[in-house]
């Protein structure tokens, strides 16, 4: 069973995904700690992705596919037919720059996909990385949250640009939809409805 | 004051739904402790040592007295029949069951209340001097804009996970009294050289771990902006602040790692972005705003009254609680009015139900049936014609509001401490009453005159202890609880943080400790010094020479 919502024409469903998500091959990361505590967070511009990885990456020799931003950058011409193709999308983590990607894709509309992995629900990076990627670049195709994306978020990605959300597999996109109309007329113009609601309803005068 | 049309009514009954479904999921287990935590925190809920506590917002410590008698009910049906104002200008049930908490916002819904981002990392209650629209150093009512920035913030999609709690205050007023310095954002609105409003926004300012004071990020602002120009500040800071460590998170540390003007040159290039975008306040919206903030229907009055200058003159007990309790008011033959919750042996903030119903009753009698919060916890009723004063004194004095220690030593700033707090590394409220009973005297206090004093239960400082003239923080010394003062910190224009003065006290030590800081301060002030004064004149040698005497011959 599915767990990706989308958003069409201004309905969300439950569809089935056509993309594969490639991800980085697992390596031994040091242990990050700060007062003894375990570093929960990646900071911003942070790089985290080694050279070994990237080129260890397994790429699917077929089908559409969403691969790592660095493996997008740095093995760029081995997948440049498929670019063409438009088989390829980029995901990226909230702590990676969009400056990263705008560097090699200049027209972001050429991608069919760009992701956002959301590893910590707490991670609100996300809301201000889509709400970039719609005003600032101009971004009109798929735009997907995956990761630690649960139904209480779902209103606040939709509201930041996303029309794409792959519900944590533990739980049920189906019961998820429903949060994504959670409030009918939200206050503040966001990505999905520029206006505020001042200028949106006569509210007296 | 504002009133709900349709929309605003909407989003809480729909925030109701939401929460109420939220819980429901908790408890049935489809959500884990971890993954309830921030939903059930930016409803103000939070799981303390004895109870859950429910933190209900009060926007700008404005409070109409139907919703204050609703705080009264509420207050005795979902807890122990009381309440306790916080420095944030909102009320906090210690006892409420995690399984009503739905209820008790359905209840408030129905007076145009909830409890939205009253924690966790989101904005929070934008909060604001107490005598706003009466001051009569007032140059610009914030609260039009005050209401403006809280609808604005609900719910804002891109800034509902930040990085930490993100705190805005306003003022415009010549004497800041809303400690625009020490919040994330402060905006202190004024007229510029053409008589327009602008704003002058202050940044990155807070107490807690890292006390620090704002920077100005820009002193000119048209007010249409405030809203975009907020979006750049807290993008940048969303984007870039620290997640990996929850003490290093607020704007405060990102302020100083980048430098405020590099820090400006990246909020101003966001900015160029989002100016005149559709989030520009309009002159329309702006007048819809205001006019649930226009000037009461005030009657013509002469400023002195007969009756008023004769009852304090002949009862002494009265000229005392005009003189800390009644304040100056832009509007002749009217006075604001103090009501104290600091009753001496009390936890300061603490209200009953039946004070809540009494001081609702005194709001609809003496003063338009408005009253309000104010960080230093007490209530205020902002527009009583002098000549009802001595009655509504009377009618305050027995229901215990009449306390005449407004800015005196014993209207002790309070957080709720170690006694409910989960954070809470010392208890505060008994260091509270230890003090306010050794000082019991209420001539002595007189004589001392203007001081204030605040007490954290940790260092997050939710007491404002660094801006407490003397400023107490309870400490954890080897999982015994102890306490390090503070003195020269201050609110204000002219803001200060405290210097802490020297090792730290027992609890049973501190009410001598304070003593001996009077005791300094009454030898050694000129006739016109309040004690921060002789602080700043003297600097902390002298003080912290008399309270370690002792020490000084055993050692």
């Amino acid at each position: 069973m599915s767990n990706l919502i989308k958003i069409d024409n201004g309905t969300a469903s439950i569809v089935n995904d056509d993309w594969t998500i490639v991800q980085l091959p697992a390596t031994h990361v040091e242990e990050r700690k700060q007062a003894g505590k375990v570093v929960l967070f990646k900071l911003t511009g942070e790089s985290t992705v080694t050279e070994e990885q990237i080129a260890n990456t397994v790429i699917p020799a077929t089908g559409k596919i969403i691969v790592p931003l660095s493996v997008y950058v740095e093995r760029n011409n081995e997948l440049a037919s498929r670019i063409a193709q438009g088989d390829v999308g980029v995901w990226f983590a909230t702590h990676e720059l969009i400056d990263y990607l705008i560097q090699e894709q200049h027209d972001l509309n050429a991608l069919p996909i760009i992701a956002i992995f959301v590893e910590r629900f707490a991670d609100g990076r996300i809301f201000s990385l889509g709400t970039l990627l719609r005003t600032r670049y101009g971004f009109k195709n798929e735009l997907r949250a995956f990761g630690d994306v649960l139904r209480d978020q779902l209103f606040f990605l939709k509201r930041s640009g996303f029309n794409s959300f792959l519900v944590r597999q533990d739980r049920s996109a189906a019961d998820a939809v429903a949060s994504l109309n959670d409030f009918s007329k939200p206050y503040q113009g966001a990505v999905d409805e520029p206006q505020p609601v001042f200028k949106r309803y006569n509210r007296g005068a | 004051m504002y009133k709900y049309d349709e929309i605003d009514q909407q989003i809480v009954d729909e925030r109701v739904a939401q929460y109420r479904d939220q819980v429901r999921r908790y408890l049935a287990g489809e959500l884990t402790e971890d993954e309830f935590r921030p939903l059930r925190l930016q409803n103000g809920l939070y799981i303390q040592r004895q109870a859950p506590m429910l933190r209900i917002a009060v926007p700008y410590g404005m409070l109409s007295s139907k919703q204050l008698r609703k705080l009264g009910d509420i207050a005795k049906k979902y807890d122990k029949g009381y309440g306790h104002f916080s420095t944030r200008q909102n009320l906090q049930l210690n006892w409420p069951k995690l399984e009503d908490t739905p209820d008790i916002l359905a209840e408030l819904a129905t007076v145009e209340m909830h409890a939205i981002q009253t924690s966790g990392n989101c904005i929070r209650n934008i909060t604001t001097d107490q005598f706003v629209g009466v001051a009569p150093d007032e140059v610009i009512d914030p609260r039009a804009m005050a209401e403006i920035i809280r609808q604005w913030s609900t719910f804002h999609p891109e800034f509902a996970l930040l990085p930490r709690k993100f705190k805005i205050a306003v003022s415009g007023t010549k004497q800041d009294r809303a400690i625009v310095q020490a919040h994330d954002i402060g905006l202190e609105f004024y007229r510029d050289s053409n008589n327009k409003v602008a704003v002058k926004v202050w940044v990155g300012g807070g107490l807690g771990r890292t006390p620090i004071l704002g920077s100005v990020i820009r002193e000119h602002l048209d007010w249409q902006h405030a809203l975009t120009y907020c979006e750049a500040i807290i993008r940048v800071y969303n984007l870039h602040g620290r997640r990996d460590n929850m003490y290093k998170a607020r704007i405060k540390i990102l302020t100083k790692a980048l430098g405020i003007n590099e820090f400006r040159n990246q909020v101003e290039a966001e900015w160029t972005h989002l100016k005149d975008n559709a989030n520009t306040i309009t002159e329309a919206e702006l007048a819809r705003v205001a006019r649930h903030f226009e000037a009461m229907p005030y009657e013509s009055l002469p400023d002195n009254d007969a009756g008023f200058d004769a009852a304090v003159a002949s009862n002494p007990a009265f000229a005392a609680w005009v003189k800390r309790c009644v304040h100056a008011h832009k509007q002749p033959g009217y006075r604001a009015v103090t009501l104290s919750l600091k009753p001496h042996g009390s936890a300061p903030g603490d209200i009953t139900s039946e004070q809540m119903w009494a001081v609702a009753d005194l709001a609809d009698q003496f003063s338009f049936g408005e009253l309000r919060s104010s960080h230093e916890q007490n209530l205020i009723l902002a527009d009583v014609k002098q000549g009802d004063l001595f009655t509504l004194w009377e009618k305050a004095r027995a229901n215990g509001l009449a306390t005449p220690n407004i800015g005196l030593l014993t209207d002790i700033i309070c957080c709720p401490g170690g006694d409910f707090c989960s954070l809470a590394n010392a208890k505060s409220i008994p260091i509270a009453k230890a003090i306010q009973m050794k000082f019991d005297d209420l001539d002595y206090l007189h004589d001392i005159g203007d001081i204030e004093l605040n007490i954290s239960g940790c260092m997050n400082a939710c007491g404002h202890h660094h801006i407490g003239h003397i400023g107490i923080l309870g400490v954890d010394k080897d999982g015994s609880e102890w306490y390090q003062v503070t003195i020269g910190g201050k609110q204000g224009n002219d803001a200060s943080l405290g210097t802490v003065i020297g090792r730290a006290f027992s609890a049973e030590e501190m009410p001598g400790v304070v003593q001996k800081l009077i005791e300094v301060y009454v030898k050694e002030r000129t006739p016109e010094e309040r004690f921060i004064d002789t602080v700043r004149r003297l600097g902390v040698p002298p003080f912290k020479a008399h309270v370690y005497a002792k020490d000084e011959v055993t050692a």
